[in-house]
């Protein structure tokens, strides 16, 4: 790679021919602050914020999207790019509904920082009295307030670009100028497939999810509920970053220890109900192999996928597998099997789920997810955040917990069952078992490496027993729909696929810790939490979900086999085709 | 589009009819569907095809953006902002003819305002509305880049230039 030099404050670096000069500066030691800019995303130069000087341009430049070349000195810091930015900032914070206090984004909002960072003490322009919230929350998952959005535009740009749906956009100019849907209508009137990515990259408080710690607050309070917990494989390397721990660290033992102080009676790991997805799937997926019929097979464990299939590629609803996802087989287990074992009446369990997604609170109220009749499989879906949020109220020391076991129940997972947490772990932990089912003998070496990595499509072939079996793994919903078309048009052929809605898998849900855009910039989160995954299969004796004693004990006692008539009864489900344009009319 | 002609308020050229034999909405629709096949190979055609929609069906209804939306596969979310952000496109029926008055600076300054004042009277709308008899939709522009005119009135492809109330009815009368 040829690189050029350039100073930047009179400092003198040497960086790739092709950076900007944000990275420039970056590389000098110095942050020039952005808003709009995503690497890679969503680099418009449209806030201004990032206005630096530069030698040989006109004006100030936009440091996100401005090339660097030899020679070229950078003044990040001038007095005239100073009070560039400071105006911008005031003009932003004009029509800025500034409720920082009670804002859910309060101390974690980038715009906050910028307007602390520059010492702005008032702002000269607007009327803040006159601002009301803006507030559309007609989904599950998300609310929207625009009277705190700053047309940043980055929400637009990962629902577009990266998500490759595009339910929202600028609508309207000028003043009147804002962010919603085609016509205004609600999101619900939309084929929003609830991942949640919009509320990761928002850098105020304009995007939400649907808080729902006050009715896990209120269940824990209910002395005739039993509340039971489960959380999902990737919350536990996501979770630490909520208290300054570094991005992948794994504090599962901690993430126990809290939860059992927060008062759960019971604490679980859905990692089991993971092991218990393997053994369906993966029998699913060789009746599947045998018969010829729906191949690919394709996973069902991401809820924004399986909402994402139903809205845009209706066509391939007979492939994806019946199979709940581990969230809602954990829920059902609770309310059917551990209430009989326990003798417990199903309608006093409250299945609480810590999940890295928001798409999970909407999955909760899908159809054909009551495993009891009446009674839905899941009770409260929260986020890594709210979780971090009750942990935050409890007051309680998280860096200075011990660290704990999972209660033994539902507590004995498998490495394959950690995995499910990044891109192309489902399909490595199915592809464990399935062999050593398909060939009798003890796998040698089970990392299937070929379907690990943030890459967005990635395939292999493996022989299975004498079979070749070809698999893709897809991760982030415009990966997706690129790998489904080359699928439609027979130019690939698969037996299985593996899709996750959020790019990188759970580990970049939509419902994990917020990094600001600083730090999504410069480092790659999927990579450095799935890492923290992959480490902890490693070290794990148990790597492999059909060797779990739990899931055996399960089979043995209470669900008789896989693919049993009543295990199909408690842990499969059905889908349904939904409409592209819900919220429209159909012109032929 | 047609040339856009300069007249003054005395011109007695017979004014452009708007009026056209309208084909029925299918046949619009496979008019508009000739229109996304001529352009659909390029890139950011999206604003030609919705002014080549817009001058076949007359106004770009709610199904009208989604039959555009599907068949250049764009969000509709994109389709519907693109047309929200041009005041030259039009979601609501349009009348026969679309007056536009000029507040641009020059127009203002020269007695626009006055205009836009006496026809929300004379012709009983608010600006961005169409006339109960489904003749005249009016509008107000930011600058049609006729300042040596000012003020200036389009009507259609039409301007008029060094409009008054008094003469505004007279151009009007002709429609």
């Amino acid at each position: 790679m040829s690189t050029v030099k350039v100073k930047v404050n009179g400092v003198e670096v040497e960086c790739p021919a092709n950076a900007t000069v944000l990275e420039a500066a970056r590389l000098a030691g110095i942050e020039i602050p952005t808003l709009c800019y995503m690497k890679e995303i969503n680099a418009i130069g449209a806030c201004r914020i990032c206005v630096t000087e530069v030698s040989g341009a006109r004006g100030l430049v936009a440091a996100c999207v401005y090339p660097v070349a030899e020679g070229m000195e950078i003044n990040t810091n001038s007095q005239k790019a100073y009070n560039a930015r400071k105006m911008t900032l005031e003009l932003i914070l004009s029509n800025h509904r500034r409720d920082c206090l009670t804002c859910d984004r309060n101390q974690n909002c980038e715009l906050q920082k910028l307007a602390k960072d520059y010492n702005i003490k008032d702002v000269r322009f607007g009327h803040p009295e006159e601002l009301k919230p803006q507030i559309e929350d007609s989904m599950i998952h998300l609310i929207r307030d625009n009277s705190k959005c700053i047309l940043c535009r980055r929400c637009v740009a990962v629902c577009k670009e990266m998500q490759g749906i595009g339910v929202i956009g600028p609508n309207d100019r000028g003043f009147e100028t804002h962010i919603s849907c085609a016509f205004d209508r609600n999101l619900e009137e939309t084929a929003c497939v609830s991942c949640g990515q919009c509320i990761t990259v928002c850098p105020t408080g304009a995007l939400t999810e649907r808080d729902c710690t006050d009715k896990v607050w209120n269940a824990l309070a209910d002395k005739s509920k039993f509340v039971v917990v489960g959380t999902a494989p990737s919350v536990r390397v996501t979770l630490g970053e909520c208290f300054d721990m570094p991005v992948g660290t794994n504090v599962q033992g901690k993430m126990v220890a809290a939860l059992r102080r927060l008062g759960f009676d019971k604490v679980f790991d859905v990692d089991v109900t993971a092991d218990l997805t393997i053994l369906e799937e993966g029998t699913e997926f060789l009746e599947r192999l045998n018969s010829g019929e729906n191949l690919p097979l394709i996973t069902s464990c991401s809820p924004g996928w399986v909402k994402f299939c139903e809205h845009y590629y209706p066509e391939f609803i007979p492939n994806l597998s019946s199979c709940k996802s581990p969230q809602q087989m954990f829920g059902a287990m609770m309310k059917t099997y551990y209430a009989e074992k326990m003798g417990i009446d199903p309608k006093d369990i409250f299945v609480v789920s810590i999940m890295p997604c928001t798409a999970k609170k909407f999955e909760r109220f899908r159809d054909y997810q009551e495993a009891v009749p009446g009674l839905r499989d899941v009770d409260a879906a929260i986020t890594t955040r709210e979780l971090a949020r009750m942990i935050a109220t409890a007051g309680i020391s998280f860096k200075d917990l011990p660290d704990e076991d999972f209660d033994p129940a539902f507590g004995i997972s498998s490495g394959a069952g950690v995995i499910f947490g990044a891109t192309g772990g489902v399909m490595e932990a199915a592809l464990r078992t399935v062999t050593e089912i398909v060939t009798g003998q003890e796998l040698k070496k089970l990392e299937f490496t070929e379907v690990r990595g943030t890459e967005g499509i990635k395939e292999a072939q493996y022989d299975l027993g004498g079979r070749l079996v070809r698999v893709a793994v897809a991760s982030g919903l415009s990966n997706a729909r690129a790998l489904l078309e080359r699928v439609k048009s027979g130019e690939a052929q698969y037996d299985m696929i593996e899709i996750m809605a959020c790019p990188g898998g759970c580990v970049n849900g939509g419902g994990q810790p917020i990094q600001p855009q600083s730090v999504r910039n410069f480092v790659d989160l999927r990579a450095k939490r799935a890492a923290a995954i992959y480490d902890a299969d490693k070290e794990m004796k148990l790597r492999k979900s059909h060797e779990n004693p739990v899931i055996k004990e399960i089979y043995d006692t209470y669900l008789e086999k896989p693919g049993s008539h009543k295990a199909h009864k408690i842990l499969h489900t059905k889908y349904q085709a939904r409409s592209k344009y819900p919220g429209v009319a159909v012109a032929e | 589009m047609n040339r856009t002609q300069v007249r003054s308020g005395k011109s007695t050229d017979k004014a452009r009819s708007g009026s056209r034999i309208s084909p029925q909405p299918e046949e619009k629709f496979s008019e508009i569907k000739k229109v996304i096949e001529k352009y659909a190979d390029r890139e950011g055609c999206l604003i030609q095809v919705l002014h080549e929609a817009q001058q076949i069906y007359g106004y770009l209804p709610m199904e009208v953006q989604q039959f555009i939306a599907r068949s250049l596969d764009l969000p509709l979310s994109e389709v519907a902002g693109v047309l929200s952000f041009y005041s030259f496109f039009s979601v609501k029926p349009r009348g026969q003819h679309t007056i536009r008055v000029c507040l641009g600076t020059a127009c203002y300054v020269r007695g626009g305002k006055k205009i836009v004042d006496h026809l929300c009277e004379s012709l009983n709308v608010g600006v961005g509305d169409t006339t109960e008899d489904g003749k005249f939709t009016f509008e107000i522009a930011r600058c049609i880049g006729a300042c040596g005119l000012a003020p200036a009135v389009m009507i259609d492809d039409t301007v008029y230039k060094q409009v008054t109330p008094a003469k505004i009815d007279a151009i009007l009368s002709r429609y």
